[in-house]
Parts: structure tokens; C-alpha cells; sequence
């Protein structure tokens, strides 16, 4: 439609073009107008993330003072390394037990705040993100003050239970427990809002279907709820494996990858070596290993964009 | 009409047919605000935390009392750190980096999203879906070769950017751009075609329609976007890290964490009053514009 309203506009454009300067005519146009619009953008994305991911595959393949080409020798490397493997099983442990968590407690806490009155949900939600507001860096702080080995409000009211003191960052399983719960309480709201808003959208009459059908409380959530959130839940849980995936603060100040590199993931290690030890392209090799689990997440989205295509 | 007619005739029957449908609905209420109450206190008792440890003094902080109270309530850690020039000068940055961020962000992404939304051409679907994935690329993939793409740069044109607070300038917005613009675009898609052909056959330009149509009409998606923008660059930490480190040109985030943790001796009063002061923008706008902030989120999503 505004192709059409625009044509007679760009055949006059053209008629005159001799007359008046051809530049301006060209700025008339509607494709050119819109590629300068869209010009910064372009010119960002390119520079500023493309370049980049390409330049880490090239760096990846020098050694470590970047004047010779080594092809895969940083990846035989790493390969080679215990620590590598500890970060690549609790880079997953990490991602997977938190994102499964959150999902389910978005889940939970989004049904149990649909379920009471219109009129209190929004304290509620309110109330329930704020972890999600509050900066990570700075509520990890909260979090490493909470598990401080002397002084830890954890400790103090776990030890009125005779639960004894817990090092909550020291030892290493607790210390992956440790992140993970911060992990979980962080993310958590997010999920709890987009399930809201995807609960909201399930039309009552369904609801009231099951019911006349007989169906329980359980069968209603299998047969109404989750079909009908299923792009939603798909979606979240996507994004939040990536993120969490790629995650850095959180790791980064709770426990900087301690005790003895048993909570480091592939950013926090990636840092350690690439900046802190100065090897960038082994810290590049590293950080790469995010990219799998991106092409998992373009893959799906790339099917969904192209059958949102066909039904439109 | 006729759908909603009978389901409302079907639904006081129902209520007396089953007499106790109320009384689990009254329970299934109970529980939630049981659990509710459960989940508030375990997302809440952070910031609260957070609150009564600012208010102590160090003394009390390293007595061991009950971590849980205050005995003897000080303002001294506020007065401490909003004196110190340091602090002021992390806040200064994180605030001059965050509203340059925001703006730059927004003039990129605005038109660009106008121009998606409305202008097809040769590529655009292309685009659009680039922005979307471009935006799921995190920080933490690109940090060491930006870092290192800069180093080469001061190498080539002495310009040294690496260790400058407005390096952050030029980095953050690969965070920003790609979101708000998808965003936008799904706000400008929803605007009715009536709209701006009825501005061009007024004779307005591309521009005018976006200035008095696009972005009046789009107006919260823009504060979403706005909002977004601003919570991320605010609370943006790896790229600090990486990229800035003497004291004067650090953000809050990394101020915080770098000067008042020295050593092994952690002040801690002075460390979560800093965090709470440092989490007190982002939260004060949430208090204010929390449907916008809402707003934002899912639409990420949703119209993904």
C-alpha cells in the first residue's frame, strides 16, 4: 500500500532528476532512504560484532605471542588439559541445573500468582523482580557477603537448626552449589515474568472446557497450559541457556573460578587466561566453545522465523 | 457473542452443582500466598540484607552479633562513600557512560527499526532476523578480540582507546542497538498502514513520519527500549573489566569491586552500601516505570 501511494512520487522524482541534482533525487528514494536509515546499524553490527567473532576464529589459531599460525595446536592443547575439561563439564553442569531450575520455579510461582486476585498481582510481581533489576554485579556482592566464611548470615541461622557452619565458597561442591543458587536466584523472575504474560494469554475458555470435560488440575496444565505456552517456554529456555551459558559475573566475583578452578566457566576462564594471563588466543580458543550452543539457538529461531514466514 | 453467552449461563450452574469448587478454590488461594510469601521473602531477603549491613559500622559488622539486626543504626558508611571523591567519580562515569549509551542507542536503533518495520528493500527480512540474532551473540564471546582489536588500533593510529571510560561508549551499544531495535520494530509493525499512508498523502516525508507519527504512537515502546538500554549499560560489568582500569576511569560496578576490596581485608559495610547505592538507579526506575520495564521484557520474547 505505501509503495503504491509512493510510486507517482518517485516517477516525478525520476522525470526531474535532469533538472535537479541526481544526489537528491537518490535521497528521495525509498530504498535508498531506508539504507541510510539502517546504515549505522548495518555498520555496527559488522564492525563491531561480526568482525570481532570472525577475528576470534583467526586468533584462535596463533600462538601466544600472535606472530605464528598454529592452526588447531591451541585446541590440541586445551585438550590436553584436566582444567579444560573441568570447565567444560561445569560450564554444563552450570548452564543445565540452572536453567532447569528457573524454568521450574518460573513456572511455579507464575501459576501461583495467576491464581490469586487480579488486584494483588501486580505487588507481587513487583516484589518477585527485583532480583532481576538489582545488577548482578552488585547483588553477587549481597550474595559473596551472605556465604562470607566468618561471618556468614547463612551460618548464623543455620546453626540455631545444628546445621554446622558450611563453607559455603570453600569446598568445591559447595562452591558450585553455591553459584548455581545465585544463578537461580537471579534468573529466576525472568522466567517467572514471561510465563506470566504467556499464562495470561490462554484464553479461560479452554480452561473451562477441561473442566466441563473433568479434567484434574494435573491434566489441565498437560493438556492446556503447556501447549499452549510451548513456543514461550521454548524461546526462554533458549535464551536463558545462552545467557547463562555465557555467563561471567556471577562466577566472576562469587568465587573467581576457586577453589582451584572447580567453578570456572568459559567466559570466567577465558578472562583469566586471555586478559589476567595475557595468552589471547588461547583465551579466544576458549571462549569459542560458547559458540556451539549459539548455533543450537540460531538453528531453532531460523526454523521459527521461516514458518512464522509461511503463515503470514 | 453467542459463545460468550452460554458460558456464562454454564458457569453459575456449575458453581452450585459443585458445591466444593470454592472452598479448593479457597485453598488452592491459601497455598499461593503461602508460597508466594516463600518466594518474596527468598527474592527480597537480598536487598534487605544489603540494606542492614550499609547501616552498620565496622565495629558491629566484625563483633559477630545476630547478622539480622541492627543494634546501632550509622549513616557513617552513606557519609563515607558519598564524600569520597573516588566513589563519586565511579558514579559520575557509570552515569555519563549510561545516558551517552542510552542516546547514542537510541538514534541508531529508532530509525533503523522504522526503516525494517516499514521500508521493505533488498535485504531487510535478512536484517531484521540478523538483529535478532546478533542480539543473542553475548559479551562474553567477544570481549578478548575486541580487546584486542582496540590494542591494534591505538597500534595503528595512536589513538588509545583501551583504559578511556568512552571506549565503553563505542562497545556497549553491540549490547544495546540489536534488542532495542527488534523491539522497536515489533512496536512500529503493530502501528496501523492507515496511519502513515494517511501522513504521506499529506505530503509528509519519510522523516516527518517518523518524528510526528512513529515514534508519538510507539511512544512505550520507546520507554522499554529506553529503559533497557539504560539497566544495561548500567549494570554492565565484564567489558569494564576488560577494557578500563586505572580508578579514574572505571564504572560503578567495577569501582566497587576493584577499590574498596583491598587484599584480604573486606569492608564490608562500605562494600554493600556502594552495591545498594550502585543498584538504586536501575531499582528506582523500575519502582516508578515498572509496567514499561515489564513491557520490555516479554516483548523480547514474545515477538521473537
Amino acid at each position: 500500500m505505501v509503495d503504491v501511494a509512493f510510486q507517482p512520487n518517485r516517477v516525478a522524482g525520476a522525470k526531474s532528476a535532469r533538472k535537479r541534482s541526481s544526489l537528491k533525487t537518490a535521497l528521495k528514494r525509498k530504498s535508498t532512504a531506508a539504507f541510510l536509515m539502517t546504515l549505522p546499524l548495518i555498520l555496527l553490527i559488522t564492525i563491531l560484532v561480526l568482525y570481532p567473532a570472525i577475528y576470534s576464529l583467526h586468533l584462535a589459531t596463533l600462538n601466544k605471542s600472535m606472530q605464528r599460525f598454529i592452526g588447531l595446536g591451541n585446541f590440541e592443547f586445551l585438550f590436553k588439559r584436566d582444567t579444560f575439561w573441568l570447565v567444560v563439564k561445569q560450564s554444563c553442569i552450570f548452564a543445565i541445573t540452572a536453567v532447569v531450575f528457573k524454568a521450574l520455579i518460573g513456572f511455579i510461582v507464575a501459576h501461583f500468582v495467576h491464581n490469586i486476585p487480579a488486584k494483588g498481582q501486580r505487588k507481587w510481581r513487583g516484589m518477585l523482580l527485583v532480583p532481576w533489576v538489582i545488577p548482578p554485579a552488585m547483588s553477587t556482592l549481597a550474595w559473596l557477603w551472605l556465604f562470607d566464611p566468618s561471618y556468614s548470615a547463612f551460618n548464623y541461622t543455620l546453626s540455631f537448626f545444628g546445621i554446622g557452619p558450611i563453607p559455603w565458597t570453600g569446598d568445591a561442591n559447595w562452591a558450585r552449589f553455591s553459584v548455581i543458587l545465585v544463578n537461580i536466584w537471579y534468573g529466576a523472575p525472568f522466567f517467572m515474568i514471561m510465563y506470566l504474560a504467556s499464562l495470561k494469554s490462554v484464553p479461560d475458555q479452554l480452561y473451562e472446557a477441561a473442566a466441563i470435560d473433568g479434567a484434574n488440575w494435573w491434566q489441565r496444565i498437560w493438556y492446556v497450559t503447556l501447549p499452549m505456552m510451548r513456543n514461550i517456554i521454548a524461546i526462554t529456555t533458549l535464551f536463558s541457556l545462552i545467557v547463562t551459558f555465557a555467563n561471567f559475573d556471577i562466577v566472576r566475583i562469587l568465587t573467581a573460578g576457586g577453589p582451584l578452578d572447580h567453578t570456572h566457566i568459559f567466559a570466567t576462564w577465558a578472562f583469566r587466561i586471555g586478559i589476567e594471563g595475557s595468552d589471547i588466543p588461547l583465551g579466544a580458543s576458549v571462549s569459542l566453545f560458547i559458540v556451539p550452543i549459539l548455533a543450537v539457538a540460531a538453528i531453532f529461531i531460523l526454523r521459527d522465523v521461516n514458518k512464522r514466514g509461511n503463515e503470514a | 457473542m453467542a459463545s460468550t453467552a452460554i458460558i456464562n449461563k454454564a458457569a453459575p450452574t456449575r458453581a452450585v452443582k459443585y458445591g466444593s469448587m470454592s472452598r479448593d478454590r479457597k485453598w488452592a488461594l491459601r497455598w499461593s500466598y503461602f508460597f508466594l510469601t516463600l518466594f518474596a521473602i527468598f527474592s527480597l531477603v537480598k536487598p534487605l540484607y544489603m540494606l542492614i549491613t550499609s547501616l552498620k559500622s565496622s565495629a558491629e559488622i566484625s563483633a559477630a552479633t545476630n547478622p539480622w539486626w541492627v543494634f546501632h543504626p550509622t549513616l557513617e558508611n552513606y557519609i563515607g562513600l558519598l564524600t569520597s571523591n573516588q566513589f563519586l567519580r565511579f558514579f559520575w562515569n557509570s552515569a555519563l557512560v549510561s545516558i551517552f549509551v542510552v542516546t547514542i542507542t537510541m538514534l541508531i536503533s529508532v530509525p533503523a527499526a522504522f526503516a525494517l518495520a516499514r521500508m521493505r528493500f533488498w535485504g531487510s527480512a535478512t536484517l531484521a532476523t540478523g538483529v535478532f540474532l546478533t542480539y543473542l551473540i553475548p559479551d562474553s564471546l567477544l570481549f578478548i578480540p575486541l580487546f584486542k582489536m582496540f590494542a591494534v588500533f591505538g597500534d595503528w593510529t595512536g589513538i588509545q582507546l583501551i583504559n578511556r571510560w568512552y571506549v565503553l561508549l563505542i562497545i556497549y551499544p553491540t549490547l544495546t542497538v540489536p534488542f532495542c531495535t527488534w523491539i522497536m520494530i515489533g512496536y512500529f509493525a503493530s502501528i496501523p498502514k492507515e496511519l502513515d499512508e494517511a501522513a504521506i498523502i499529506d505530503g509528509a516525508s519519510w522523516f516527518q513520519t517518523l518524528t510526528r507519527i512513529f515514534i508519538p504512537v510507539a511512544l512505550p515502546g520507546l520507554i522499554a527500549a529506553t529503559i533497557f538500554a539504560f539497566t544495561v549499560s548500567w549494570a554492565q560489568f565484564l567489558y569494564p573489566l576488560v577494557f578500563t582500569t586505572s580508578n579514574d576511569q572505571l564504572v560503578l560496578p567495577v569501582g566497587i569491586i576493584t577499590s574498596l576490596i583491598k587484599g584480604d581485608v573486606f569492608n564490608w559495610g562500605q562494600i554493600m552500601t556502594g552495591a545498594l547505592l550502585g543498584a538504586a538507579p536501575p531499582l528506582i526506575i523500575y519502582a516508578f516505570l515498572m509496567d514499561y520495564y515489564i513491557a520490555g521484557l516479554t516483548a523480547g520474547a514474545t515477538k521473537g
